[in-house]
């Protein structure tokens, strides 16, 4: 079910009509409620309730010990989780805009990732590491990022990236029950763009498993996050041309699903991978890969990325940069002529 | 650096005891009246403000610096300036001509009295809310316009956000949006800078966020260990969005930082020119004659919002607003120097109209130009563009369509 389809809909009994911002703070409400080892930090996240407002009221519900500003340092919030983490509780910690999360690279790549493996099991590392990420709200430079590659290339880190309400609570709360550090990237653009139904309460939805987000049997597009509403409308004006096209939406960067991933691929027989990040080296090039190792012999064209240029973000260029339903369409295209 | 030219250990004056915890100054005490020529930076926290002018624009006794009429009259027209500037860009912003500004009503004596203690070939490195020192340094109205429309005038060919100036025959350095790592870039070039044997003081700004920035610290040292001639000026407006600076660090000034890396520092009233100026110079010189860094905190206010996408009345109280406009930084000054007869109404309404009639027509010409080029999306990622970028460049011209910003900043 798409956010689209069910924009206008009432909700269901036990469901709740909510854009994707609001069901990740009702993930981070629910869990807090089940579990009081989870705590919410980060820059800005007390009474203002994040600059997106993805905290708003949690800390009138849980009091400042469980929901609380930070200090100016991405660093210190990551680095304080861990030992939060290590020490047995569940924190979620927010960096404001993934653009500013470098200055916690090294607690996340050298410690975080490595807590468990290095030792030998006796201490881990469950903690989530929330941030927007992404471009299309006109932010530039540094407030428009798409880094998910730097964390896929890590072990040791989990990566989840939602694209619909449902999902987004769902996903979270399985990020928080995993025992691994995860880093749940949040495509900013679609905060508030269009609602769905959200089951209220516990609702998990497992990582490691991709969704079909369309059936098809023309052409698969591998896609995730806000990417994923642009290859669906793609995917509309595919139809009209006569090509029938099938969406996975892979949810879980890290662990992937793979199954889901080469099942589709060889019922079509052909592969559009979508990404908004760089080109050279992003999650797309291990799809590509991944596909060419597995199941080359059922394809009948090449496998193409679609994605962002392998510049810095730029700001009056974006939409220019960004990967939109007509170089999507262009990209389906290239499979089939080539 | 080699072991040659690594400075000789000068020994700083460290506190002689621990302070005696005691609460914050609220308000801060003030220091007794120095005279004009020294500043007094202190090497124990003491809490106490430098300032030079009482909220009224009024000065105590022997404290006047009594400068030259040009500079005075310099620092109000640029006060003003950059106050008109910075109310005609947020309206823009509010009618939707700009995708975003950082106001910086209230903290125009900061920037204002801090740049114009400098020499022209000294360099500035700024953080959120010192562009007008870009303009104080010849940057046109219409370019930094540009900078905010992003268009192909814009020296950043529109690949920043709004606020992000670079000029650098001004040398005035063109930030990135990432709090504080322009701390270390100030030092580095001093370090430069001395390196060569320039006659060149490097200015480096930060908000009282960016304290708590892991730049701050490693800048903070390496500017004391190498000595380097720098100044790293603290805007504490007293906010990080909505992080109040009592939140932000518990340590009973941000200025007594300095203790920690052995740099002298001193705590000036932001919202006085005259006060920041004066400080400001005196660290200036002490860079020039090789001893070395200084850091200063500015006490000031953000009196509006983080920026054009917040709303501070979330979280914080209206009447700590209203208790900072009464210091505000223009009247105090405006009020100094009508008492003194170097400015009047009719010279007000003349600065007013002619500072008018410069921002409309600079905003008119601004708009006037079009957005970048869509090649520039390419150039200048290394020296040479790639023949990867030209292919991507090129599949993604031969389909684009109607361009559409469709987001909105929510910061
Ligand atoms: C590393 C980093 N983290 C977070 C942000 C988001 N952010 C932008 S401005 C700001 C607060 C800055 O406060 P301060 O340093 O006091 O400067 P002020 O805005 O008050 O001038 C924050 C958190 C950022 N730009 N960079
Ligand atoms: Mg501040």
């Amino acid at each position: 079910m798409t956010a689209t389809e069910t924009k206008t809909q009432e909700a269901r009994p036990g469901f709740k009509v909510m854009t994707l911002l609001e069901a990740i703070t009702d993930a981070m409400r629910t869990e807090m409620r089940n579990d009081d080892r989870v705590v919410v930090f980060g820059e800005d996240v007390g009474k203002k309730g994040g600059v997106f407002g993805a905290t708003l009221g949690l800390q009138d519900e849980f009091g400042e010990q469980r929901c609380f500003d930070t200090p100016l340092s991405e660093c210190g919030i990551i680095g304080a989780g861990v030992g939060m983490a290590l020490y047995g509780m569940r924190p979620i910690a927010e960096i404001q805009f993934l653009d500013f999360i470098y200055p916690a690279f090294d607690q996340i790549v050298s410690e975080a990732a490595k807590m468990r493996y290095r030792s030998g099991g006796e201490y881990t590392c469950p903690m989530v590491i929330r941030s927007p990420y992404g471009g299309g709200i006109r932010g530039g430079h540094y407030h428009s990022q798409s880094a998910e590659a730097y964390f896929c290339h890590t072990p040791g880190l989990k990566v989840v990236i939602p694209s619909t309400p449902a999902d987004a609570k769902g996903l979270l709360i399985a990020s928080i029950r995993d025992e691994d550090p995860v880093m749940f990237l949040e495509p900013k653009r679609i905060y508030r763009h269009g609602k769905g139904e959200v089951p209220l309460g516990e609702h998990v939805v497992p990582l490691g498993k991709g969704r079909i987000a369309r059936e098809g049997k023309d052409v698969t597009i591998l896609c995730y996050g806000a990417m994923v509403h642009v290859c669906e409308q793609a995917a509309e004006e595919a139809e009209k041309a006569g090509r029938s096209v099938e969406i996975v939406d892979l949810r879980t960067l890290v662990p992937l699903d793979e199954q889901i991933v080469l099942e589709s691929v060889k019922k079509t027989g052909r592969a559009v991978v979508v990404y908004e990040a760089p080109k050279t080296c992003g999650y797309g090039a291990e799809l590509s890969a991944l596909i060419a190792e597995k199941c080359i012999e059922h394809l009948e064209g090449p496998v193409v990325r679609v994605a962002g240029f392998d510049t810095p973000f730029p700001y009056t260029l974006e939409p220019l940069y960004m990967p939109d339903v007509k170089r999507v369409l262009a990209g389906i295209e290239k499979t089939f002529v080539w | 650096m080699t072991a040659r030219s690594k400075p000789k250990k000068k020994p700083v004056a460290r506190p002689a005891a621990k302070a005696p915890a005691r609460p914050a100054p609220k308000p801060a005490k003030r220091a007794p009246a120095p005279g004009p020529k020294a500043v007094p930076t202190e090497t124990a926290p003491t809490g106490t403000v430098f300032f030079v002018l009482e909220d009224d624009g009024t000065v105590a006794r022997g404290k006047d610096p009594n400068l030259p009429r040009d500079v005075l009259l310099f620092l109000y027209e640029q006060m003003v300036q950059v106050r008109e500037f910075d109310r005609r860009m947020l309206m823009l912003q509010r009618q939707g001509r700009i995708g975003f500004y950082g106001p910086i009503l209230g903290q125009e004596a900061a920037t204002v009295g801090s740049v114009a203690a400098l020499e022209a070939r000294d360099w500035i490195f700024p953080a959120l809310r010192e562009g007008a020192a870009a303009m104080m340094r010849g940057l046109s109205l219409t370019t930094a316009i540009s900078q905010l429309i992003g268009n192909e005038l814009d020296r950043c060919k529109g690949r920043q956000m709004p606020c992000h100036y670079t000029f650098k025959e001004g040398n005035y350095y063109g930030m990135s949006s990432v709090i504080g790592t322009q701390i270390s870039h100030a030092v580095g070039a001093a370090m430069a800078a001395r390196i060569r044997g320039d006659d060149v003081v490097v200015l480096g700004y930060m908000g009282d966020g960016a304290t708590s920035a892991n730049d701050f610290h490693c800048g903070m040292n390496f500017a004391a260990v190498y000595r380097s001639p720098c100044v790293l000026f603290c805007q504490n407006n007293q906010w990080a969005i909505s992080v109040p600076c009592s939140k932000q660090s518990v340590s009973e000034t941000i200025a007594q930082k300095g203790i920690a890396y052995g740099m002298p520092f001193v705590r000036v009233d932001g919202n006085d020119v005259l006060a920041v100026y004066a400080a400001t110079r005196d660290a200036v010189a002490r860079a020039r004659a090789g001893d070395g860094p200084t850091f200063i905190e500015a006490v000031t206010y953000r009196r509006l919002g983080h920026s054009s996408s917040d709303d501070p009345s979330k979280y914080r109280d209206e009447a700590e607003v209203k208790a900072w406009e009464r210091k505000d930084p223009v009247d105090r000054f405006r009020r100094y120097l009508t008492a003194r007869s170097l400015w009047n109404e009719a010279a007000e309404t003349a600065l007013k109209e002619r500072i008018a009639k410069a921002v409309n027509d600079a905003i008119a010409a601004a708009e006037a130009v079009g957005p970048p080029a869509d090649e520039t999306l390419i150039t200048d990622v290394f020296a040479q563009v790639t023949p990867q970028l030209r292919e991507q460049l090129a599949d993604a011209m031969a389909v684009a369509g109607k361009r559409v910003n469709d987001g909105a900043f929510p910061l």
